[in-house]
C-alpha cells in the first residue's frame, strides 16, 4: 500500500481533504502513531476508519460488531489463561500444547481486536469479570468444577468454541460493508472453528461420542445445559434447497446438518454467555 | 485464441530431432510445437485470455468460483473412499466418508442454487496422487482444506448479497473443522499451528488468482476467472 500514492489521488479530486483530516503533515503524524502501535494486519483498518471519519460515514455498527466479538474473545482468553495456569487439570504434553495454542490465539484475538476498535476511534470495552462455573457471579453454577475436572473443561470449552464460530457467522452481515474489517472478522471466524474441531478430538480421545463437525443440534453428550448452543444446527435445508439426498446422492440428515455450520444471533449468543459474567 | 483441444505441452520439444524423419513430417510437427508455443505463452498473460470455462460475474461469478473448488473436493474424497489408502483405520475411514459426504452436498448445493447460470462438471488431474499411500492422501486433504478456508476468506468481500455471505459462512467454518482434523492426522497439534494461522491469531486469506493457481493443478478443464469482482 503506498500511502503517499494515495492521499496524492485524493487530493486530485478533493483539494479540501486534508481540511477534512486536518492537515497533510497531521495526517500522516497520526498515521504514523496508529500504524506504530498497530498489529500490522490491522492497518487498512486504521486507513480506512481516517477516511471515514472524514467523510463522515457512520462506522457505528462496525464497531458495535467489534466490541461484541471483543466480549467474546475475552471470555475464551480468559478462560484458557486460567486453564493453563490451573496446575494438575491439563495433562502434559500435546493437551497442554494445544490448549496453549488454542490460549494465545484468543489473547491475540482480543489484543487484534482492541487495536482494530481503537484505530477506528473508538474505545474498546473492557473485559467483564467472569464466573466460568456458569453461575452469575456465584462462583456456584453447574460447571463450579470447570477448572478441576479436565473432561468439564473440555466440555465447557467446546461449547465456548462452536457459540463463537456461531456469534461471528452471525455478525457477517454487519460487515459487509467493510471490506477490510469483514476479511479481518472472517480470519478469526475460521480459527475459532479449526479450535472447535480439535476440542471435538480431544474429548473423543477422552471417550465422549463427538466428531470434529457438529451433528444435528447434539451436544456431544454434555447435555442440557448448552443446549442453546446448538439449537438450530439440525437445520437440513439451506436457502430452501434441501440438502438431504440432494439431487439423487446419498446424503443422510447427519451429513446434510454437519455439512453447514448455522449463525446466532446477537441476543441468543449473549444469553448464552450470561451467565459466565459475574 | 485456438477454440480446439490445447494439446499436451509435455514432451512437445521431444521428438523434433529431423533425424529419419521425412522432411513433411518435420515441418508439420515444427509447426505443431510453434503453435503449442503460442498457445502457452498466450496462457500467461492471463488478463487477456478468455478461454476456458467462464466462471461468470458479481455474485454468480464467485458462487461458480465456490462450485468449481466444491467440485474438486469432492472428487477428492469420492476417490479416497472409492480406493481407499493402505492402512487405514475404520475410524479415519468414517471420518473421511463425513467430509466426502459434506463436500457433495457443498457441490450439489451450488449447483442448484446458481441454477442455470452453474458451470459444468469440471473433469479433475489426479495424477500427482497416490491414492494408496496415506501420507499422499493426507498432504493433497490438508492443501485442499486449508485452500478452502482461505478462498472462503478471501471470497467473502466479493460477495454483495447478505444471504449468500451468510452462506459462504456456514461453509467455511466446516472446511476449517476439516482442516483441523487432517492436519491432526497427519502431527497431532497441528490443527492451527503458525503456518496457517500469523501472529495476530488470524487463519489466511487469498483472492480467486491465488486459489485458482493452485486449484487448477488438480483440474484438467481449465477455467476463466477473469469476470469475477475482484473488490
Amino acid at each position: 500500500m503506498n500511502l503517499f500514492q494515495i492521499l496524492n489521488d485524493i487530493e486530485k479530486v478533493d483539494p479540501e481533504v486534508y481540511d477534512k483530516l486536518d492537515n497533510r503533515r497531521s495526517v500522516m503524524k497520526q498515521f504514523a502513531k496508529i500504524s506504530g502501535k498497530l498489529a500490522l494486519a490491522a492497518v487498512p483498518i486504521a486507513f480506512g476508519g481516517m477516511f471515514k471519519k472524514a467523510y463522515g460515514q457512520g462506522t457505528t455498527a462496525v464497531v458495535d460488531t467489534l466490541q461484541f466479538a471483543l466480549t467474546l474473545e475475552y471470555l475464551e482468553a480468559a478462560f484458557y489463561v486460567k486453564a493453563v495456569s490451573t496446575a494438575g487439570l491439563i495433562p502434559a504434553g500435546a493437551p497442554t500444547a494445544a490448549i496453549t495454542t488454542i490460549r494465545d490465539h484468543e489473547t491475540a484475538h482480543v489484543n487484534f481486536l482492541k487495536t482494530a476498535i481503537t484505530s477506528l476511534g473508538a474505545t474498546p470495552v473492557t473485559s467483564p469479570t467472569f464466573d466460568f462455573s456458569g453461575g452469575n457471579g456465584s462462583n456456584n453454577g453447574p460447571f463450579k468444577t470447570v477448572f478441576s475436572d479436565y473432561g468439564l473443561f473440555l466440555a465447557v470449552a467446546q461449547t465456548f468454541e462452536d457459540t463463537g464460530v456461531r456469534a461471528y457467522k452471525g455478525q457477517a452481515g454487519n460487515l459487509i460493508s467493510n471490506n477490510d474489517v469483514l476479511t479481518a472478522a472472517l480470519n478469526i471466524h475460521s480459527v475459532e472453528a479449526r479450535h472447535a474441531a480439535h476440542i471435538r478430538s480431544m474429548r473423543k480421545a477422552a471417550g465422549a461420542a463427538v466428531k470434529p463437525w457438529i451433528t444435528l443440534n447434539d451436544t456431544g453428550g454434555i447435555g442440557t445445559a448448552v443446549a442453546a448452543s446448538y439449537a438450530g444446527e439440525e437445520l437440513t435445508t439451506q436457502a430452501t434447497i434441501n440438502i438431504v439426498n440432494i439431487n439423487g446422492m446419498s446424503i443422510s440428515a447427519n451429513a446434510a446438518s454437519e455439512a453447514f455450520d448455522e449463525d446466532l444471533s446477537k441476543a441468543a449468543v449473549l444469553a448464552i454467555v450470561d451467565p459466565f459474567i459475574a | 485464441m485456438n477454440k480446439f483441444q490445447i494439446p499436451p505441452v509435455e514432451g512437445a520439444g521431444g521428438g523434433l530431432s529431423p533425424k529419419g524423419m521425412q522432411r513433411r513430417q518435420f515441418l508439420t510437427k515444427l509447426a505443431g510445437a510453434a503453435s503449442v508455443a503460442a498457445v502457452v505463452s498466450g496462457c500467461s498473460k492471463d488478463d487477456n485470455d478468455n478461454s476456458g470455462i467462464n466462471l461468470g460475474s458479481g455474485d454468480p461469478g464467485i458462487l461458480n468460483y465456490a462450485y468449481a473448488l466444491e467440485q474438486l473436493e469432492a472428487a477428492f474424497y469420492t476417490q479416497v473412499i472409492l480406493t481407499p489408502y493402505t492402512g487405514i483405520t475404520a475410524d479415519e475411514k468414517a471420518l473421511l466418508t463425513d467430509i466426502r459426504d459434506h463436500e457433495i452436498a457443498h457441490r450439489e448445493f451450488f449447483k442448484n442454487a446458481l441454477g442455470s447460470k452453474a458451470i459444468v462438471s469440471l473433469e479433475v488431474n489426479f495424477s500427482a496422487i497416490d491414492f494408496t499411500s496415506r501420507a499422499s492422501v493426507l498432504a493433497t486433504a490438508k492443501a485442499f482444506e486449508d485452500l478452502g478456508v482461505s478462498a472462503y476468506n478471501g471470497a467473502g468481500k466479493l460477495i454483495t448479497d447478505g444471504t449468500y455471505l451468510l452462506l459462504a459462512g456456514k461453509i467455511v467454518s466446516v472446511e476449517a473443522r476439516h482442516a483441523a482434523y487432517i492436519r491432526d492426522l497427519i502431527s497431532n497439534g497441528s490443527f492451527a499451528d503458525s503456518t496457517v494461522i500469523d501472529a495476530n491469531g488470524l487463519d489466511k486469506a487469498q483472492t480467486p488468482k491465488q486459489v485458482l493457481s493452485v486449484a487448477s493443478k488438480f483440474l484438467k478443464s481449465k477455467l476463466n476467472a477473469n469476470n469475477l469482482p475482484t473488490s
